[in-house]
């Protein structure tokens, strides 16, 4: 997508022609990431009022609706009032460690933005690599969180860190290979090809979910295994507030722990989007070829389409935090180990031997090709 | 069981140890007995199997004017009645055997007692301060407790 | 999952689950010695909030004694408040008039219906369900608002009285109950489906802390702590007093039905349990209740008779006993109070053991203590 954007806008404006390529590919890339930030940063800050709005309605009460038209300001106070805040580092932290902690929470959570394919040509970069270059950048959260853990000087925190680390790292071995399913039906890693791989024309039943039982499952199987990877109740040990008062980044304040904070929600967002670019048929508009529509319709019904189903996603994710209470740290670890690695594992093996067996093709399109 | 077969229960068995029997105005009735014998006592009152009494209720210090006492309110629940044992000590030095082995729900309540009273359980497991800090001086529940001016720099 | 990493030397660490902490119900700290996530010693620190109850109780007269028992078990004031006017009522002989006790009783239940919500609700709240506090918290600000008719104050009442209560109950408080009573019975079957036989939770707390029959009587344990265990032992049935012996109630007993007997499961099904049966007392108590005054003829200067007396009452959090010593003067000469979660602190060191960090919370939960009846 980057490239045709700097060809067209090289054809479009015929005083760039002169200037060297390099520059203006690196505008385009300047200005692709700030527009994709952005919307990640406002959906963040989004989120948490949602959050809190569904909170109140699942605790029977209201939320905030003080700050702007029902509350919808909220966000934006609090980020103002995170940014007021003292900068407090405890007296023997490590103050390096102590300060690049959040940054590289962040970075592994926003940097997954980059390949998450927002409409039929709003990619900001597709990758050949998709899928593994969002694993690859996520698992940087882990070290991010151990720093932070480490450098608090905190036993608490330290505690909080270690769990977190062990969580993550575990529930990846299931996420990687619950999402292998879709990789597998579409051939690559990228994650346009596989959205692409499910037809628009048979409408939902062109999702990968009901391709066929094995990516069924494996949809579920996915998506609480990224609850934990996201550090969500019923996986929120690391920051069990009752329990570790915050986990690892309890020494944070102000901006620092606002990082940790967009971070979470951001990590949702990459979640939802993974899960349904690969399962749920990602920014296909069900029933329309969206190729046959001039561009700007297209993107923009693939564009809403997508938001819609991973915005519902992520809503999901909020509401099972607010019903379910924690599971115990050897619980968890039971969980991923003992369950999730086997289940995902034969699921694997299932869906290689029902491509195998029946050439590629899910149920759906059987079903059509048996009637038409 | 009636307070008096309880005391003559223990007094045949004990002999010198059950000193008397406080009824009048007494509710439960107390057997007070020597202070040296409290946990064999204790033992006998919880496994005899017409006693029965395997629930310490309640273990107190108290501060008579001329001398100190250990209260214990015991209970059956096979049974169902109450009885109190005291313990009288003086006032130089009180100390008596500890009854934790017995009923292990006397340790707090000892703890709180020596804490407050000064009154010195031996044979303890665990003998140390409990409500106020460790190292505060004094025993607050004496009636001839003196409040200190000042405790850690800090005016109290 | 307990470990035996014997291959592996490792060292212990010390953390201290510090006087502020958001599941220790209030200023209680814990010293806990742990070998990874798996405790080897829990030892409990109390006295943060000792106010020296027993020592002013020496130099107040009885009936300014009042306000007091209140912050002993600030969320079962009537009870504590209750249990002190009875004690009084014991060693002096007062006859109190029927229709005070059926108040103290429709109070003492009401408040303990308040107490176990609290409980309930906290409980969940450190399992990491955060819904529920909210439902209890809404109930219960349905009972804040009956005690506010009646005595004007959300949380610490002072409403008892020795020789009765203060005043007598306001116009529609009968009806006001009954309708809190309709709106709250279906509740407890909803909270029984949201929460507690969800699997996670169930998980979290069946077989951890188990406390047998025999370790719970020997530690003294009392209560929905001891029912909890399996003993039937109930104060209000077994050695009734006040007007309790007319209502037709029964005693809940844990009976190991998600775990072993004796576990957390246990004691906070108790509590469930037990919010059911004080809807039915309620319901009696309101259709039982008699005209009549509200307060015995005490006189204003308030000397009882030389003696001791010690009489216990079957609080939410177990059995709060007072010990009173009296010489005849005004002032009391000793008093001692019994409180229920002091005595449950002692098996708090050996029921821990072995077990991983986040159950201490769930065991801290679980035996439902409160800090200012532990200190005093």
């Amino acid at each position: 997508m980057m490239e045709s954007l700097v060809i067209s806008l090289v054809n479009a404006v015929p005083v760039l022609s002169g200037v060297p390529l390099w520059s203006i590919t690196l505008l385009v890339m300047v200005v692709v990431a700030a527009v994709v930030l952005t919307f990640a940063l406002t959906y963040a800050g989004l989120a948490t009022y949602v959050e809190r709005k569904v909170a109140g309605d699942i605790q029977a009460r209201v939320g905030p609706n003080r700050v702007g038209p029902v509350g919808l300001l909220q966000f934006l106070a609090d980020g103002i009032k995170l940014l007021l805040k003292e900068d407090i580092i405890p007296t023997h932290a490590d103050r390096f460690l102590f300060a690049l902690a959040p940054y590289l929470v962040f970075v592994g959570s926003f940097a997954a933005f980059v390949v998450v394919p927002f409409g039929m040509g709003l990619i900001a970069s597709d990758l050949n690599i998709g899928i593994y270059y969002v694993m690859a950048v996520t698992s940087l959260v882990v070290v991010g969180v151990l720093l932070a853990g480490w450098s608090s000087n905190n036993k608490w925190a330290l505690l909080g860190g270690m769990r977190c680390c062990a969580q993550i790292v575990s529930y990846e071995i299931p996420v990687g290979m619950a999402l292998l399913p879709a990789v597998l039906i579409a051939g690559s890693l990228s994650l346009q090809d596989i959205v692409r791989s499910q037809g628009g024309l048979l409408g939902i039943f062109g999702w990968n979910l009901f391709h066929n039982p094995f990516t069924f499952f494996s949809f579920f199987l996915y998506f609480v295994a990224a609850l934990a990877e996201t550090n969500r109740t019923p996986f929120d040990i690391p920051e069990a507030e009752s329990e570790l008062v915050s986990g690892y980044h309890v020494e944070y304040s102000g901006i620092r722990f606002a990082f940790f904070f967009l971070a979470e929600y951001g990590d949702m967002f990459v979640v939802s989007a993974l899960a349904t670019s690969c399962f749920l048929g990602g920014w296909h508009v069900p029933f329309l070829n969206g190729e046959a529509l001039p561009a700007v319709w297209g993107n923009l019904f693939s564009l809403g389409v997508f938001l819609t189903k991973t915005l519902g996603l992520v809503l999901l994710m909020m509401w099972v935090r607010w019903t379910l209470p924690r599971l115990r740290v050897d619980q968890l670890m039971r969980m991923a180990w003992k369950y999730l690695v086997p289940l995902t594992f034969f699921n694997l093996l299932g869906v290689s031997l029902w491509l195998l067996l029946f050439h590629g093709k899910g149920i759906p399109q059987m079903i059509v090709s048996l009637i038409g | 069981m009636e307070p008096k077969e309880i005391f003559e229960k223990v007094q045949a068995r004990f002999g010198e140890a059950a000193v008397e029997l406080q009824e009048e105005g007494f509710r439960p009735a107390f057997l007070v007995v020597s202070p040296e014998k409290v946990r064999e006592i204790g033992r006998f009152l919880r496994d005899d199997p017409a006693m029965k009494f395997d629930s310490l209720m309640c273990l107190s210090g108290v501060d008579y004017p001329d001398r100190f006492a250990v209260a214990y309110h015991l209970h059956s629940l096979a049974i169902g009645h109450q009885i109190g044992v005291k313990a009288y000590l003086p006032k130089e030095a009180p100390s008596l055997p500890s009854v934790d082995e017995v009923w292990p729900a006397a340790n707090f309540q000892e703890r709180e007692a020596f804490d407050l009273f000064g009154i010195v359980f031996e044979g303890s497991w665990d003998l140390r301060r409990i409500l106020l800090p460790e190292d505060w001086e004094g025993h607050p529940l004496r009636k001839d407790y003196k409040y200190p001016e000042f405790y850690h720099g800090i005016k109290v | 999952m307990k470990s035996n990493a014997t291959a592996l030397p490792t060292e212990e660490m010390l953390i201290n689950m510090g006087p502020q902490h958001p599941s220790t119900h209030g200023v209680l700290r814990v010293i806990l010695r742990t070998d990874g996530e798996v405790v080897v010693n829990a030892k409990p620190d109390v006295g943060y909030l000792h106010r020296a109850l027993e020592k002013i109780g020496e130099r107040v007269t009885y009936p300014q004694f009042m306000p007091f028992t209140d912050r002993l078990d600030y969320l079962a004031s009537m009870n504590c408040n209750a249990a002190w006017a009875w004690t009084v009522e014991k060693l002096a002989g007062i006859e109190v008039p029927e229709r005070a006790e059926y108040i103290r009783v429709i109070v003492c239940e009401l408040n303990r219906i308040s107490s176990h919500l609290i409980a309930f609700g906290s409980f969940t709240a450190d399992m990491g369900a955060f819904t529920p506090f909210l439902y209890a918290i809404r109930e219960r600000e349905r009972i804040n608002d009956l005690f506010e008719d009646i005595c004007g104050n959300r949380l610490t009442y002072n409403y008892v009285r020795i020789g009765g209560v203060s005043a007598d109950l306001p116009d529609r408080f009968l009806e006001k109950t009954k309708e809190f009573l309709d709106y709250f019975e279906p509740k407890v079957p909803e909270y029984n489906k949201l929460i507690s036989y969800n699997k996670i939770f169930v998980h979290r707390l069946a077989d951890v802390a188990v406390a047998t029959p025999e370790d719970a009587v020997a530690y003294g344990l009392t209560g929905p702590n001891l029912r909890g265990s399996g003993v039937p032992f109930d104060l209000r049935k077994n050695e009734p007093y006040s007007v309790y012996p007319k209502f037709d109630f029964d005693v809940c007993v844990g009976t190991g039905e998600r775990g072993t007997l004796g576990d957390c499961f246990d004691r906070y099904m108790v509590r469930i349990n037990e919010m059911k049966e004080s809807v039915k007392i309620l319901r009696q108590a309101i259709a039982q209740i008699p005209e009549g005054p509200v307060m015995a003829k005490v006189p204003r200067m308030f000397k009882p008779p030389v003696g001791e007396v010690y009489f216990r009452a079957e609080n939410p959090r177990g059995e709060t006993g007072i010990y009173l010593i009296s010489d005849g003067t005004v002032n009391p000469y000793r008093l001692k109070i019994r409180a229920p979660s002091f005595v449950t602190m002692n098996i708090f060191e050996k029921i821990t053991k072995g077990l991983m960090i986040a159950d201490v919370v769930a065991v801290i939960g679980s035996f439902d203590i409160i800090l200012p009846e532990i200190d005093r």
